[in-house]
């Protein structure tokens, strides 16, 4: 597949692989900050290839795994009613909410259906209009633009019986979370090259210069993550800190402005729950009040449900790269992506799932 | 891989009912109609034709196997193949998979209030194509009607009987370090197939199922002295579920080489589309074969001789028992864990 | 949520922006996507598709760079 395939080749991961170790003269912390970046680095098993100085830590970038367990639990219910059909992306599926998960839910009689674009709402709200369609619009900045247009369109053609439980979620502010906790050990950061595809680079400009830490917008193939990396590596060495942009092929600085224009008329900021991390201030959309009615929380009576994690899940440290999956005494253990205790294991690409799938390759 | 469909040169049957009614499963005229009409007519035998409550066979003496499934396929129909070519060939394969030889099947039907009757004759043709393809004959079987809602259409359930015509014992106890794995064709075209029909993604040439008998390439192996310790058709869950049940109950370690994998070229775009993973996607005409190292050559040889696919893929080993692993692209190596369930395809 | 794969845009249909939509190529498969954002996009173009909607134009002639950074720090370690 073309601009894809060119991406994983192997000899030029080789010589990069090559030029990080000829730069590297000491240890240094990176965070990956997207699921989609985790889940490539478990797949072609990068990190066993790098300098064993290099200590990549996989960030919050997985929305399956921030998603605070209200709304699961708010998703849940709203699953359950005869009326509604929930749809939702498939990797929310399993997620567990205080008692239950979707795929309970569904087991159950709930009418939940998995789709692979917010689009498919808008047929399934036509084919369907005696019921209640509710699309669970989960997500960072990349998917916003998408669960834009589908309000954008519903509202066009007076589709009364669609609504969105929101939970968007925004990445600058979590990096700023975990770059001024006292516990921060992250020194330098791949940012999400999809998230930056949508909302351009320009917030991570005050991020770098403020926390002294360099941030490389990065994409998502292998040999991206590896120049990602080399230059990520490179201005640690200089003792640089900016933003550069690795991913040319598919970010611009300013974005993508059509996107940035409809998110800014559906869409407005909020403060944000995240699971693990607690509120972060200003760190995720909500739907502006022009589009209230779309907004399943204020079209549904929900009770506010306030459930405690298990005592044992350590996800919000692991979140913020301030631990790892092996400093967790469930991990492996009570808690494994059969029997997830939180949503760091639940998600193909939340960090404990990643390490429980190379944990025995290292001692091979 | 797919053959065309003959077509028998008679009408639909039943005529005057486009579809099925809850006394097509009452017992009474109806029912014996649409027996006489769809199955005694498709699947055409002796043993049916004695029209006895079970079917009465004779079999050489030695060791039989005996194997059950059932089919709840939606779509009913999709490329490649329907529910019937599946409910002969699934339990044909696990016949061959104990290393027997498929002889007979009985077929049970649960169909929904309101299937279509073409549908139910499409697949009863299919059947018969299917077990004449496969050698076996259909003598015996059942069917019940359910109210409309209570069954995707239709449902099959076949159970087969074989001979085993040589003295090995295949199974994964019989795995030893050093085996050989290797694999009869390409991974991932049956799941693919029937997600991209229920998707709606169209391909310049559809990805067809590679719902297929394989009887006759286990019989080759066979006949051909090849020591084979285990075999098992890669179903739902995929090459990931197989590698993993077998080095579980065989308490080894299995090393795979990705490369070595074959995946045909529309199913990895359309893997990476859903972001799916080719490896735990179903197949329903690809088998992986555990034989003596020193068979290696003449097992893939013969293996190739059916299906120009088939491949080395791994070995076995006498370490961490029931870890899978696979070099990566790259050169590192990974854990191919066991399939969590229901292919949730990622979009993170 | 990140899984986004380019595509070759093969057939532009929709009667006003928010419907536009595209046939998106990728490889041998064809599926439909929408090009609400990439406004700019034309036949033979390659956008990056996130979940159904087309959120960038790839910069085919910022492809190569990967390729020229490494040749370039390649060349300067000898």
């Amino acid at each position: 597949m073309k601009y894809l395939d060119e991406y994983r080749d192997a000899p030029a991961c080789q010589r990069y692989l090559a030029a990080i170790a000829r730069i590297t003269t000491r240890p240094w912390t990176i965070m990956e900050v997207c699921g989609g970046q985790t889940h490539a680095i478990v797949r072609f098993g990068l990190q066993e290839l790098l300098p064993p100085h290099i200590e990549l830590v996989h960030g919050p970038g997985c929305p399956v795994c921030v998603t605070p367990l209200e709304i699961i639990d708010k998703a849940l219910a709203l699953a359950a009613r005869p009326e509604v059909i929930f749809c939702s992306f498939g990797d929310m599926l399993r997620v567990p909410g205080s008692r239950q998960d979707l795929q309970t839910v569904r087991g159950a009689g709930g009418d939940v259906r998995v789709v692979y674009s917010a689009l498919d709402c808008l047929h399934i709200a036509r084919e369907h209009p005696h019921k209640q369609i509710v699309f669970f619009a989960v997500g960072f900045e990349t998917t916003a633009p998408g669960n834009a247009l589908l309000v954008a369109r519903a509202a066009r053609e007076g589709l009364s019986n669609l609504s969105l439980l929101v939970s968007h979620v925004l990445v600058p502010p979590a990096i700023e979370a975990i770059l001024s906790s006292p516990q921060n050990r992250v020194q330098a950061f791949l940012a999400a090259g999809h998230v930056c595809a949508v909302m351009g680079t320009a917030a991570y400009q005050p991020l770098a210069a403020r926390y002294h830490a360099p941030l490389v917008v990065t994409g998502f193939e292998p040999l991206d993550i590896l120049q990602g990396l080399y230059m990520c590596v490179r201005q640690l060495e200089q003792g640089r800190a900016e933003v550069e942009n690795q991913y040319v092929r598919s970010v611009r600085a300013e974005g993508n402005p059509e996107a940035q224009a409809l998110i800014a008329s559906v869409f407005g900021v909020v403060t944000r729950q995240w699971r693990g991390m607690g509120e972060i201030p200003a760190s995720g959309w909500g739907l502006s009040p022009a589009y209230r009615a779309f907004d399943a929380e204020h079209r549904f009576d929900l009770a506010r449900v306030s459930a405690p994690e298990p005592a044992e899940c350590i996800s919000g440290q692991i979140l913020q790269g301030q631990k790892k999956p092996a400093e967790c005494p469930a991990f492996g253990l009570r808690c494994t992506p059969q029997h997830p205790l939180g949503a760091t294991m639940v998600s193909a690409e939340g960090t404990c799932a990643a390490y429980y799938q190379y944990r025995n390759c290292e001692s091979a | 891989m797919s053959e065309p469909m003959f077509k028998l040169n008679c009408p639909l049957p039943l005529a005057g009912h486009e579809r099925v009614l809850m006394a097509h499963g009452g017992g009474g005229r109806m029912m014996s109609v649409l027996i006489a009409q769809i199955f005694r007519q498709a699947f055409d035998n002796p043993e049916l034709e004695t029209r006895h409550d079970g079917a009465v066979l004779t079999l050489a003496p030695g060791r039989l196997a005996m194997s059950t499934d059932s089919y709840v396929i939606r779509p009913l129909v999709f490329p490649g193949g329907d529910i019937g070519t599946l409910a002969v060939n699934g339990t044909v394969n696990d016949l061959a998979m104990c290393g027997a030889r498929p002889l007979y099947l009985s077929a049970a039907f649960i169909l929904e209030e309101g299937l279509e009757i073409a549908t139910l004759w499409q697949v009863a043709l299919s059947m018969r194509q299917a077990a004449e393809r496969a050698g076996v004959r259909i003598v015996t079987g059942d069917t019940k009607v359910v109210e409309r809602g209570h069954g995707d259409g239709l449902y099959i359930n076949t159970t087969g009987i074989g001979r085993l015509e040589h003295a090995l014992r295949i199974a994964p106890a019989s795995v030893r370090p050093g085996d050989a794995v290797l694999i009869s064709g390409d991974v991932g075209r049956h799941g693919m197939a029937v997600l991209a029909a229920r998707e709606n993604l169209s391909f310049h040439s559809p990805i067809e199922s590679d719902c297929a008998p394989l009887a006759d390439t286990v019989m080759a192996l066979l006949q051909q002295g090849i020591e084979v310790h285990c075999l098992r058709d890669a179903t739902r869950g995929g090459l990931a579920a197989v590698l993993n049940e077998i080095a579980s109950d065989a308490g080894l370690r299995i090393d795979c080489d990705d490369a070595a994998i074959p995946v045909d070229r529309a199913v990895r775009e359309a893997c990476e589309l859903l972001g799916l993973d080719p490896l735990q996607v179903a197949n329903e005409g690809c088998f992986v074969a555990f034989v003596a190292q020193r068979h290696s050559d003449a097992a893939l040889a013969t293996l190739r001789s059916f299906n120009p696919r088939a491949a080395l893929i791994g070995a076995v080993l006498d370490a961490q028992p029931g870890l899978v692993t696979l070099s990566t692209e790259l050169g590192g190596r990974r854990i191919l864990d066991m399939p969590m369930g229901e292919l949730l395809p990622r979009i993170c | 949520m990140c899984l986004a794969i380019p595509g070759e845009v093969r057939a532009i249909s929709g009667d006003t922006l928010l419907e536009r939509t595209g046939s998106i190529a990728y490889g041998s498969i064809i599926k439909q996507a929408s090009l609400a954002f990439v406004p700019e996009a034309r036949v033979g173009d390659y956008v990056l598709v996130h979940a159904g909607v087309a959120i960038s134009l790839i910069a085919q002639t910022e492809a190569q760079r990967i390729f020229d950074y490494l040749d370039r720090i390649d060349e300067s370690a000898r």
